[in-house]
């Protein structure tokens, strides 16, 4: 694995991860964002609608939580959750949670992390843990963190502790790492824990970069534990501490606003599930993210899709829920769309806004049917990447300023 | 109307056929010299049928999981949609402004629709049958609405179907006594009002439903009636609801033995695979049922041995596909192990289940129709059965005096 960066304003990074994958052919391209799935399979979605999107991204994330109840069907199978899910050509990202799910706090302790899967806690060593990770044969893994540590209420002390913890268990991970088969070829990522302490953010930073690490993973950081400005003063801090040329990951941030401030702290990689909470919530992502004033935005501004969307108008807080509707999303349940023949997002070339209204994906949602789900993921998931693709555009024209703008709609 | 534009010029080329005035050629390309079984290209404004046919159920002008692009690629020409649900919500106004339910569901191939006849007097209660039509009590509302023949022609002739039922008198097959003759004269009656009403005879099939119970001298009072009159299509009604399959299997033949050999028979509700085969060589050339694409919900798939319980421990560790003879999406990508594991944590499971059911039961009809244009359909019959069971011992009793009576025996 290679980061290619192209030499660009401080702080921002665009470039290419190049060499990925066991076969080393694969290459995606940062900032970007993985693709989300549940045990290996993009929620709502077969093969054939995912071939649809058309160009996916090279890297799929897998959450062990999503698949660690399977573990021995794993092992028995012997050639990984990639395999096993029919992903015949991606590069696998294990993560440890479901950043869509709920992860309760308060049941890790000094030598286990909990997991929280379908069919319940789930206790994990350093070794359980290693050794899920050799049934699941990932490209990339992040090593196991005691990601505990939220800044509501937590004290300076369970801070430390969890950064403490999280090195301890990356130098047992790296031990066993090296001795497993497995997992020989796969890249192992340090976490970054730290809370909201300046101080303890650093410190994580520095002593996991000492580590024989192939990238690293910003956690603690998810949308509702810390408001915007905190998040972006601390990820420019941790970021200051780790190498330039290693890819960095943050975990379950993933509205557009705040993906672009990550951006700005030098953030490479996204969890790709925010197009699914909006899906579940039967939402359509409707933000624009086109630079120039070109038809297709000004069709979108005269059909009143950011008005729909629930408005630049109206301030919605950032402590918000997971589950709660934000403002860059229009809500397909909302009696208004009941007779609207138009598509989600006009100009929009993915299959559900080439073929289907706003009504049909109203009348799916008041009937409970499975295809709006379907076609649902199928927009939100190609809204995000192409959004994601605005981004390194503005970045390789140096005009993040304006996205920020167009995206916020200010 | 908006709903006649829809597929003029293939309607206009269409009625050059058999059926004065109809959008509807039937072609038959094959009979089995030995039984019923008969093999037809039936044109509709959308696209040509090949029969014997299963359509599909999209109840609420969807189906399931499965996307309209997803469907055609599965080889599907003509699907259902249920004229009861799709009038509630979301409306015959709607779906007429949408281009019809092609233009809402964006299903460029044949629709049939059905009266929402059936539905009203299996899903409401207290709906109420008089010579006016059906009364209820809508759920969504509780306003009291009357389907009428007039009424749900109207609302079908919205949604623009290729072929839409006429309004029956339904009672369950089980009753006996005088209210089956009753429904089933009332079901002759409310076939003329139901022509009367159709505003788009040049563009919409409408289909009678031969009805008349469990009892022969009423199916054959009906039939004669029927036939007398100029529809482009018969259905055999009244019958799946629970019977005997002795009963049932006479009653279908019955019909078909009396229904006019230039134009389709379809039998309503018939979609279990020894059903369909048995059928198929009794004469008739469409079905439909719910039960392929329901069960895949509960994780079960059809195979031509019977089916697998995908939730069933025994699957956990099988990495071979459902059916390793199948060629659907499903069975070229993934695993029955795959699809356990994935059941318990994604609806995406069901989708790939559903698409394997829907595969099979496309793919089954089109051997049959093979068979049948190849001369073949008695030894298709046998191989199937063969398949299907562990032994002859174990062969429906029905199953085997139904293909006797039309000459296929199975020893
Ligand atoms: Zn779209
Ligand atoms: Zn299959």
């Amino acid at each position: 694995m290679k980061l290619e960066l192209r030499g660009l304003a401080p702080g921002t990074r665009l470039g290419v991860l190049a060499g990925l994958g066991r076969s080393g052919t694969r290459a995606m391209e940062v900032p970007g964002c993985l693709l989300y799935t549940h045990c290996g399979s993009v929620p709502h979605l077969t093969h054939d609608t995912l071939d649809a999107l058309g160009r996916l991204p090279a890297v799929t994330q897998l959450p062990l939580a999503t698949v660690a109840e399977h573990q021995e069907v794993l092992e028995a199978f012997r050639e990984g959750a990639a395999k096993l899910a029919g992903l015949h050509d991606t590069v696998l990202f294990c993560s440890l949670q479901d950043p869509a799910a709920p992860c309760p706090a308060g049941y890790n302790t000094s030598k286990s992390v909990s997991l929280w899967s379908a069919a319940g806690r789930i206790e994990l060593t350093v070794p359980k843990y290693v050794a899920m990770q050799a049934a699941v044969r990932p490209d990339w893994y992040q090593s196991l963190a005691d990601g505990d540590a939220q800044p509501a209420g937590s004290s300076l002390k369970r801070v430390r502790r969890s950064v403490e913890r999280t090195l301890t268990h990356l130098d047992e991970c790296v031990l066993l790492h090296q001795k497993t088969a497995e997992l020989v070829g796969a890249e192992l990522f340090g976490v970054v824990e730290g809370a909201d302490v300046r101080e303890e953010r650093v410190r994580s930073a520095r002593e996991t970069a000492k580590r024989p690490v192939g990238g690293f993973v910003l956690d603690g950081f998810q949308s509702g534990v810390m408001d915007q400005a905190l998040r972006a003063q601390l990820i420019a801090a941790v970021t200051a501490e780790l190498p330039r040329d290693k890819p960095r990951l943050v975990l379950g941030v993933g509205r557009p606003d705040q993906v672009l401030s990550c951006v700005e702290g030098g953030v490479d990689l996204f969890e790709g599930f925010f197009p699914f909470v909006a899906t579940e919530r039967g939402c359509a992502l409707c933000f624009r993210f086109a630079m120039e004033p070109d038809p297709e935005s000004a069709v979108q501004e005269q059909n009143g899709v950011t008005e729909d969307g629930g408005s630049s108008r109206t301030e919605d807080p950032e402590h918000q829920d997971l589950q709660q509707m934000t403002r860059f999303e229009m809500n397909l349940n909302d009696r208004r769309y009941r007779d609207d023949l138009r598509p989600l997002v006009v100009g929009c070339g993915c299959y559900c806004c080439r073929n289907h209204s706003r009504a049909y994906l109203h009348h799916l949602l008041v009937t409970k049917e499975l295809l709006a789900g379907v076609l649902l993921m199928l927009h939100n998931v190609s809204h995000y990447s192409s959004f994601f693709s605005s981004v390194r555009e503005a970045l390789a024209t140096d005009r993040l300023e304006t996205l920020k703008s167009v995206v916020l709609g200010v | 109307m908006a709903a006649s534009t829809v597929g003029e010029a293939e309607m206009n080329s269409a009625s050059r056929g058999a059926i004065a005035g109809a959008p509807l050629v039937l072609r038959i390309l094959a009979e089995c010299p030995v039984s019923k079984a008969r093999a037809c290209d039936m044109t509709l404004p959308h696209c040509t049928v090949n029969t014997p046919v299963f359509m599909p159920v999209g109840t609420q002008g969807t189906m399931k999981g499965v996307t309209a692009e997803q469907l055609e690629n599965l080889g599907c020409q003509i699907c259902l949609g249920n004229t009861y649900h799709l009038g509630m919500r979301p409306g015959p106004e709607l779906i007429e402004k949408a281009k019809g339910l092609h233009g809402f569901m964006n299903w460029r191939r044949s629709l049939l629709t059905d009266s929402g006849g059936f539905q009203m007097v299996s899903l409401v209660e207290l709906s109420q049958v008089t010579e006016e039509g059906v009364k209820f009590r809508s759920p969504y509302d509780n306003k009291e609405i009357l389907l009428s023949p007039e009424q749900s022609i109207a609302i079908q002739n919205s949604l623009g179907s290729d072929i839409m039922m006429q309004l029956d008198d339904v009672v369950s097959s089980t009753v006996t006594g005088p209210r089956v003759e009753e429904a089933m004269r009332r079901s002759i009656r409310w076939l003329d009002r139901c022509i009367a009403a159709n505003r788009n005879p040049e563009s919409q099939n409408l289909f009678a439903i031969i009805q008349g119970g469990l009892n022969s001298e009423l199916r054959h009072i009906c039939l004669e009636e029927m036939t007398k009159r100029d529809v482009p299509g018969f259905a055999i009604g009244g019958l799946s609801g629970g019977e005997e399959k002795d009963d049932f299997w006479k009653m279908v033949t019955l019909s078909t033995d009396h229904l006019p050999r230039e134009k389709p028979r379809y039998l309503m509700g018939v979609g279990y695979a020894v059903d369909l085969v048995v059928c198929v060589a009794l004469g008739c050339d469409m079905f439909d049922c719910v039960f392929p694409t329901r069960t895949a919900r509960f994780g079960s798939a059809l195979v031509p041995w019977g089916s697998l319980q995908l939730k069933h421990k025994q699957y956990a560790k099988d990495f071979q596909p459902i059916d390793p003879e199948c060629t659907c999406p499903t069975c070229r990508r993934h695993s029955r192990a795959y699809l356990h594991a994935l059941l318990k944590c994604d609806t995406a499971a069901l989708h790939h289940i559903t698409i394997h059911n829907i595969s099979y039961q496309l793919s089954l009809m089109q051997s049959v129709r093979q068979s049948i244009i190849d001369g073949c359909f008695p030894q298709f019959v046998r191989a199937f059965m063969d398949r299907m069971f562990p032994s002859r011992e174990q062969y429906p009793r029905w199953a085997v005096d139904a293909l006797a009576s039309v000459g296929i025996t199975l020893n």
